[in-house]
């Protein structure tokens, strides 16, 4: 190549070389083609438009604005906004239909669960955790078993999450205190309940004193056989779940001080369509039990209206 | 590119009783040569900074190449506009279309086949194939793709006819060209550019109808009731058609596009290309300055017939080049010169560059097929026949049901009143035939007792096996609960899903089953 390196012009091409050589490799002055340069004015061109038509130059505290009026803010506002257009039907639909109804509709059931789920994630996790499955060393319950103080059906979890439990916001708030025992028992009383405590879920063993202390003064509430009562407010205390926990110390702690958790209502915070869809979703955790005909009702209609009333709950069973 | 390995290679035998020795020694006198030094240099060309494109006006020809050119631009075409109004009955609840791209719900449809997303990997194996099938080609037949297949080609070529039935032939078109603008071009250009236009349109349209029902969607554009992206998709390649296919051209392939410069680098002297045998054309000379010097001159009569029907505008004679396409249709030309003087056809030809040497250097010519019958060729050929038969057997072999299961792990389990002690699942259950199916999801591997529901049947209906009727072709996504009884333990178990039809399509998915001692 010793030739073309003195040679102006490629042979092969008849084209300049610009005079730069690598390894015997020469580039050459190719033009470029005609076109390339009007595409190349076409984007100046279009520069110059899209800086009149859109934010471009920036300024001290923000950019100039554009003719268009076109902003990235702008354009989340709405998408936002078309999102919950778009939602808008769903929402009527829910806030038309009886919550003890929406199961009979799966399909506007899971809307609700899936909006609850969001709603959850926004005003209930902080206390209940992200899988709702609470904390049991400040007393905030799981949600996702079987086990309600309050009842666990569609209604009272509505009532719950409307009214809060002790909370002073509400007149119709849940409100239940249990008596603080420290200072009527003494030590062996308390030893004595704690067991018979226990034994009602067969982790210890009772005894006369016990028993007989539990009939004075816990069964009124909680039941002769510890089952509770959720129209009290009085949990179950013949099953495995604690709020508190579930060992000795903890029931005994409990007996003599008992601790009250504080939930707040939510009826003046969220509109009653997401509180809807937030006790269709804690209903849905797996634990939800099913609206149980009053028997007021039962007096009234005949056994087939119930029977299908009690069948039509049963297929919305979660 | 003139390769001075073969013009100066010594050639001790005679092929055709031409004096090829003598031939050789005249063309390193050729005006090309010259330019190398041998001679005083020319002046430097004035040199513009930006080149205007120079039209290029194809001249009519046929031939064998013209008629296969002919024959792919009909099938490629008639594919292309045709295939989305193909009917294939896939029942109620699928499509009719046969080939149909369904975004919106994520499914491709080809006659019988159907591809899910989860199956995407069929369609990173045909990348693959259309990777290697690549190779293959390139390496065997040089750039047909270029030449005979590629849109740009095919549509350029449509267009060139159009050119040629509003404008007539080559030498018509270029006095047109440079003709004033009068009443009669003006009407020759607009009706051209009409039906340039027109194409475009169809181009155009053609696409969009991959992706929606095709007659629905033709009805809806013209009513004004297709979505905006349809317009705007239609509006687009029609502009791209017009203009890359009726404009641009031959500027596409030399200056645009990456791919000739790709398949340069994938050729070797063994892949068969057009090729100009200048050891047999040079030293050029028309048929009279033969008869006057009958041995100085080459087979080559100089008379530019190579580069009138060229559709890039190149001169092959040049040697190879980006703009070559390959589509042979100078072969045709010359052929068709030489049948006409009398010298033998395949002055420019199919051959590959070792076998061009072979020949120039007196070895007799070798048909082109015997250049496809090497080892390159044939592990290629088995690479991408592998990987098409495999695939072909993935796609026979699988099955239509399919179960993925993922565990709740906030919280991991739950204890239940009883003491019982229950985990959540989400279950993904597909059911990819055409046709609404029962299903049984089982439990396997959990201890006796074990009971399962889910969001639409009830705890009083907890069972160890449920029966789910999933959608036609859907995904059904269902929330399992799974209790085991108080005193049990479980580690790993599986969700078995069964179709409870005649095909009985089975397929299982391993799980945990989540303890509240393992935390």
């Amino acid at each position: 190549m010793s030739d073309q390196q003195k040679s102006d012009i490629d042979e092969a091409t008849g084209t300049e070389f610009v005079g730069h050589e690598w390894d015997g490799i020469e580039e050459l002055n190719t033009p470029l083609p005609r076109w390339w340069l009007w595409t190349f004015y076409a984007t100046i061109a279009w520069s110059l438009v899209y800086v009149v038509l859109y934010p471009a130059w920036p300024l001290v505290s923000s950019a100039t604005q554009g003719v268009l009026g076109w902003s990235s803010r702008g354009e989340l506002a709405k998408d936002i906004q078309s999102a919950e257009a778009s939602r808008q039907e769903v929402f009527d639909q829910i806030a038309a239909i009886e919550l003890a109804n929406l199961p009979d509709n799966p399909a506007l059931m899971q809307q609700a669960v899936a909006g609850g789920a969001a709603a959850f994630k926004v005003n209930c996790v902080q206390c209940h955790g992200a899988g709702a499955a609470g904390y049991k060393e400040y007393g905030y319950p799981n949600l996702n078993d079987d086990d309600w103080i309050w009842g666990g059906d569609l209604n009272e979890i509505e009532y719950t999450l409307n009214h809060g439990i002790r909370w002073d916001g509400s007149d119709e708030t849940r409100l239940a205190y249990m008596p603080a025992f420290e200072d009527i028992f003494d030590r062996d009383q308390v030893d004595a309940l704690a067991n018979h405590v226990l034994s009602l879920s067969a982790k210890a063993e009772s005894s006369a004193a016990g028993a007989e202390l539990y009939a004075q003064n816990c069964a009124a509430c909680h039941q002769p056989n510890g089952a509770g009562d959720p129209i009290q407010g009085a949990p179950a205390l013949n099953d495995a779940i604690w709020l508190y926990g579930g060992d000795i110390a903890n029931i005994r702690q409990q007996i003599k001080a008992p601790r009250h958790g504080v939930m707040p209502g939510w009826q003046n915070r969220l509109d009653p369509v997401t509180i809807k869809m937030l006790a269709a979703y804690v209903h849905s955790r797996g634990g939800g039990e099913e609206i149980e005909a009053p028997a007021d009702v039962v007096a009234e209609t005949d056994t087939q209206e119930i029977a299908s009333a009690a069948e039509a709950g049963g297929d919305g069973k979660s | 590119m003139e390769n001075p390995d073969i013009l100066d290679k010594p050639s001790d035998g005679k092929s055709d009783g031409r004096d090829w020795v003598a031939a050789l020694t005249q063309s390193s006198q050729s005006p090309k040569a010259a330019a190398r030094g041998l001679s005083p240099k020319p002046a430097p060309p004035h040199l513009e900074l930006y080149e205007k494109r120079k039209s290029v006006h194809t001249k009519r020809i046929d031939g064998p190449f013209r008629r296969f050119k002919w024959f792919v631009m009909l099938v490629t075409l008639t594919i292309y506009y045709v295939t989305p109004w193909l009917r294939w009955d896939r029942g109620p609840f699928a499509p009719d279309q046969a080939v149909l791209i369904d975004l919106a719900h994520r499914r491709f449809y080809m006659f019988d086949i159907e591809i899910w997303p989860h199956e995407f990997y069929f369609v990173a194996g045909m990348l693959i194939m259309a990777g290697i099938g690549l190779f293959l080609v390139t390496s065997a037949v040089g750039r047909a793709w270029c030449g005979y297949a590629c849109p740009q080609t095919v549509w350029t070529d449509l267009f060139q006819h159009v050119d040629r039935f509003f404008d007539g032939d080559r030498n018509a078109r270029m006095r047109l060209d440079k003709a004033p603008w009068g009443p009669g071009k003006i009407a020759r250009r607009g009706s051209k550019w009409t039906v340039y236009l027109l194409i475009s349109m169809v181009t155009g349209g053609a696409w969009i109808l991959y992706f929606a029902d095709a007659p629905t969607l033709f009805v809806d554009f013209f009513t004004g009731q297709a979505d905006f992206v349809a317009y705007a998709t239609v509006a687009i390649l029609t502009g791209t058609t017009f203009w890359l296919g009726g404009f641009m051209r031959e500027q596409v392939c030399i200056y645009m596009c990456p791919w000739p410069r790709i398949q340069a680098a994938m050729l070797d002297e063994k892949s068969l290309i057009v090729t100009y045998k200048d050891w047999r054309g040079e030293e050029r000379g028309s048929l009279k300055k033969a008869e006057r010097e009958p041995n100085r001159y080459g087979d080559c009569i100089d008379c530019k017939e190579c580069v009138s029907v060229c559709p890039t505008g190149i001169d092959i004679r040049e040697g190879q080049q980006i703009g070559c396409i390959t589509c042979a249709l100078c072969i045709d030309a010359c052929d068709r010169v030489m049948k006409d003087i009398g010298r033998p056809r395949g002055l420019i030809d199919y051959a590959t560059l070792e076998q061009c040497e072979a020949e120039s250097s007196g070895e007799p010519a070798q048909p082109a097929w015997k250049a496809l019958l090497r080892p390159r060729t044939f592990i290629y050929v088995g690479v991408w026949g592998a990987i098409g038969v495999s695939m072909l057997f993935a796609l026979g072999t699988r099955i239509h049901t399919d179960i993925t299961v993922s565990p709740d792990r906030n919280p991991p389990y739950m204890l239940m009143k009883d003491g019982s002690v229950r985990n959540s699942y989400t279950l993904r259950l597909r059911n990819m035939e055409a046709r609404p199916r029962e299903m049984e999801i089982a439990l396997v591997g959990l201890p006796e007792g074990a009971k399962m529901w889910t969001d639409t049947i009830g705890l009083d209906a907890a069972e160890p096996r449920q029966t789910v009727e999933v959608p036609a072709n859907e995904t059904k996504i269902v929330r399992a609960y799974i209790v085991i009884p108080k005193g049990t333990s479980a580690e790993e178990f599986s969700f078995q899903l069964t179709s409870l039809d005649e095909q009985t399509e089975q397929d299982a998915q391993e799980t945990t089953f989540a303890m509240p001692g393992d935390f």
